[in-house]
């Protein structure tokens, strides 16, 4: 019998368990059936990936300024590259922009304070983000104060627009659907049935239907002389619409509390907003990122019907660029740089909140 | 809802919808003048007609009507602001007092004329129906069209009119039906219909949206009756005047061959029709409300009918539409304008 006083050394695995290969070999070719489907898949992707990338980028044009410079073989992107600066800021005047570009800077900057861990003051940055930025936001954007040129309504548009609907639907519904899920929820019968008959109401009709209304019959209606502007009835009539949405998901979550938290948190002589602003509230919007997200998502993309009042969103002003005599003919061009734009935005939000998950992630999910 | 109810209902929209049309905008010339713009409903997009440039401005055949009616009231034609209005909101904009003049390839019918509490001020744009073939098929005129597959799109007159005209001819024909003008053109890009009918302003724009234009002709046979013009709310007469001979100020010029640029030169004619349109001899603008220059700014600013025409979408632009019905009565066209006199 010889005993060994030292460990054998870990032998390499064998060939065929590690490296790429065997990668392939375990995921792709597992079986004859696998194989097939495998390479069957391959060949899809050769049919529909090559195709693309030719017209997207190797027959495509990208320098001119006129239609004379598009060869026709592939994508024209020279019409995108010619009407960049229409698509993001719409009609704003163009000494103007600046102006733009500021706010949204500043918002990007305000943005990043408050998702970077790191940073400090976060208390006093979110109380400028929700104070101070809408009013600089409006200054800036709208003028007519501090020497600013008045830049109206009717010229903005494009990617600008967009934001703007998007920021304001989602900074007015997420407190206004609180306060009606909170409302829901009540033991008051008025305040409860305020909010039931609220919700129903916008969640029973299309969001096209209200602007509709909003643009067409509430004119009828008003006194004559008096109109309101389009971006407010838009404004008004989308935060109505996703604060009925953003309520029953915000209701879910409440839900999800056991009844045990708020009858401990009542125990200890809390008052009904100490309980909910302090207990219940942290816990469960934590568990709704994922829906709340997801309302944010589809009101992101919601904004393009004001397309039907007359506003130009970025998707409109694509629709508009398309009808110039100059360029007919490029509508593809066109919706698939919409179609990108509206994709890197709602990616992002997708992202951004996978992130406030991990980062909330206190054990509750299950 | 009861009947009753209903009823009342109704009663209440008419009401409004009378109330903000007919009494209360009794000077829209003063509200203009005093915001010292025109507000102008426009189509958001309609090739030739009114459509984006890429300097932020409209170009197009309604918007140069809206801007002829800025240079006789405020003396500058830029001075417009353009309201893009769908087709079903165009009546209510114009009603409740949110634009001055609608100017987007509105049809002149009897019932809107009518029912709607607006007055059309004229005809823009002869248009109407017309067919798009492809050149190779060596078709002259429709009438040679018998056994085509012809494209239309679905819910609109274009399919009535269609089978109308091929019974009165006693032809037959198949029809492929599609939603938009865009599933149409590709459709018959991709072969499936000899023929596609639609208005003619639509056909001769969608015609540009080939990959090789000069492969299809628009047949010169019109087979229905589609006059575009401007709207204004009824109610206030000096506002439907302005908007009125607007328009005949730039056939008439077009009529005596004053243009834009020879406009000054004309200024000095001896000619008693020019002198009393430019308001050299006399003020036919007053009687509107306007300076006697009313005629001259336009031209001048905008040009004459002839000139918005070629501009936009005859032959100095990328449709190439013929005048045709649009030439002017002395070339065998139907545009004619009243005298200034």
């Amino acid at each position: 019998m010889t005993i060994q006083h030292k460990m054998i050394e870990a032998r390499p695995a064998p060939k065929n368990t590690v490296g790429p290969l065997a990668w392939l070999r375990a995921n792709l070719f597992s079986g004859p059936v696998n194989s097939v489907f495998t390479l069957l898949g391959f060949y899809l992707l050769y049919l529909l990936l090559v195709p693309t990338i030719e017209w997207a980028f190797i027959d495509a044009d990208w320098i001119g300024t006129s239609r004379d410079d598009c060869s026709r073989e592939g994508a024209c992107w020279v019409f995108v590259n010619a009407r960049i600066g229409q698509f993001i800021y719409g009609l704003y005047p163009r000494d103007e922009i600046w102006r733009v570009n500021l706010t949204f800077g500043v918002f990007a900057v305000l943005i990043a304070w408050l998702a970077i861990p790191r940073l400090p003051f976060k208390r006093w940055v979110a109380l400028a983000t929700l104070v101070v930025f809408p009013l600089l936001a409006f200054v800036l954007l709208y003028g007519g104060l501090f020497g600013l040129p008045l830049v109206q309504t009717h010229r903005w548009g494009g990617l600008m627009l967009t934001l703007v609907l998007a920021v304001v639907g989602m900074v007015g519904a997420l407190p206004i659907g609180i306060v009606l899920a909170l409302g829901r929820r009540s033991q008051m019968p008025i305040v409860k049935s305020f909010c039931v008959v609220f919700i129903e109401f916008w969640r029973g009709v299309p969001l096209i239907t209200v602007l509709f209304m909003a643009s067409v019959m509430l004119p009828l209606f008003l006194p004559t002389g008096v109109s309101v502007d389009r971006l407010i009835r838009a404004f008004i009539g989308i935060t109505l619409f996703q604060s009925a949405y953003m309520a029953e998901v915000i209701r879910g979550g409440l839900q999800a509390i056991p009844r045990g938290q708020e009858e401990a948190a009542a125990a200890l002589g809390m008052s009904y907003w100490l309980r909910m602003g302090l207990i219940v509230l942290p816990q469960a919007l934590k568990m709704m990122i994922p829906g709340i997200v997801n309302t944010f998502i589809s009101l992101f993309k919601d904004t393009t019907l004001v397309m039907i009042i007359g506003l130009f969103d970025l998707l409109g002003i694509v629709q508009a660029a398309l009808s110039d005599s100059r360029w007919l003919g490029f509508s593809l061009e066109g919706y698939v740089f919409a179609a990108f734009m509206f994709w890197i935005f709602c990616f992002s939000m997708s992202r951004y909140s996978q992130y406030l998950e991990r980062k909330l992630h206190t054990g509750h999910k299950r | 809802m009861n009947h009753n109810n209903t009823r009342r209902w109704q009663v209440t929209v008419a009401l409004a919808t009378l109330g903000a049309g007919g009494l209360a905008h009794a000077a829209t010339l003063d509200d203009v003048r005093e915001q010292d713009r025109v507000r102008c409903g426009v189509n958001a997009a309609q090739p030739g007609f009114s459509a984006l440039d890429e300097n932020d401005t409209y170009r197009g055949l309604d918007t140069d009507v809206c801007r002829a009616v800025a240079a006789a009231v405020l003396g500058d034609a830029s001075k417009v602001h353009y309201v893009p209005l769908d087709s079903v909101e165009r009546f209510t904009a114009l009603q409740s007092g949110e634009v001055d003049v609608l100017s987007r390839t509105t049809t002149w019918t009897s019932s809107r004329d009518t029912t709607l509490g607006v007055n059309f001020t004229g005809i823009s744009y002869y248009d109407g129906q017309a067919f798009l073939v492809a050149s190779d098929l060596g078709v002259q005129s429709a009438l040679e069209l018998d056994g085509a597959a012809v494209c239309t799109q679905s819910g609109t007159t274009s399919e009535l009119n269609l089978a109308d005209y091929f019974r009165a001819n006693d032809l037959t024909y198949e029809a492929v039906v599609f939603d938009s003008p865009e599933q149409s053109i590709n459709g018959f890009e991709a072969g499936r219909c000899d023929v596609l009918s639609s208005d003619a302003s639509q056909l001769h724009a969608q015609r540009m949206q080939l990959d090789d234009p000069a492969s299809a002709v628009v047949l010169p046979e019109i087979i229905s009756k589609e006059p575009l013009g401007p709207a204004v709310r009824q109610g206030d007469d000096q506002w439907f005047n302005i908007v009125k001979w607007s328009l005949f100020a730039m056939i008439n010029a077009e009529e005596m061959g004053i243009t834009s640029d020879n406009v000054d030169e004309r200024l000095e004619s001896d000619n008693p029709d020019i002198a009393r349109l430019l308001g050299r001899d006399g003020n036919y603008g007053e009687a509107m409300g306007l300076g006697a220059d009313w005629a001259y700014q336009i031209v001048k600013q905008v040009g004459n009918y002839g000139e918005v025409f070629e501009r936009n979408v005859g032959a100095g632009s990328e449709f190439g539409i013929e005048r045709g019905q649009n030439a002017l009565w002395t070339e065998g066209g139907l545009q004619y304008a009243p005298p200034v006199r």
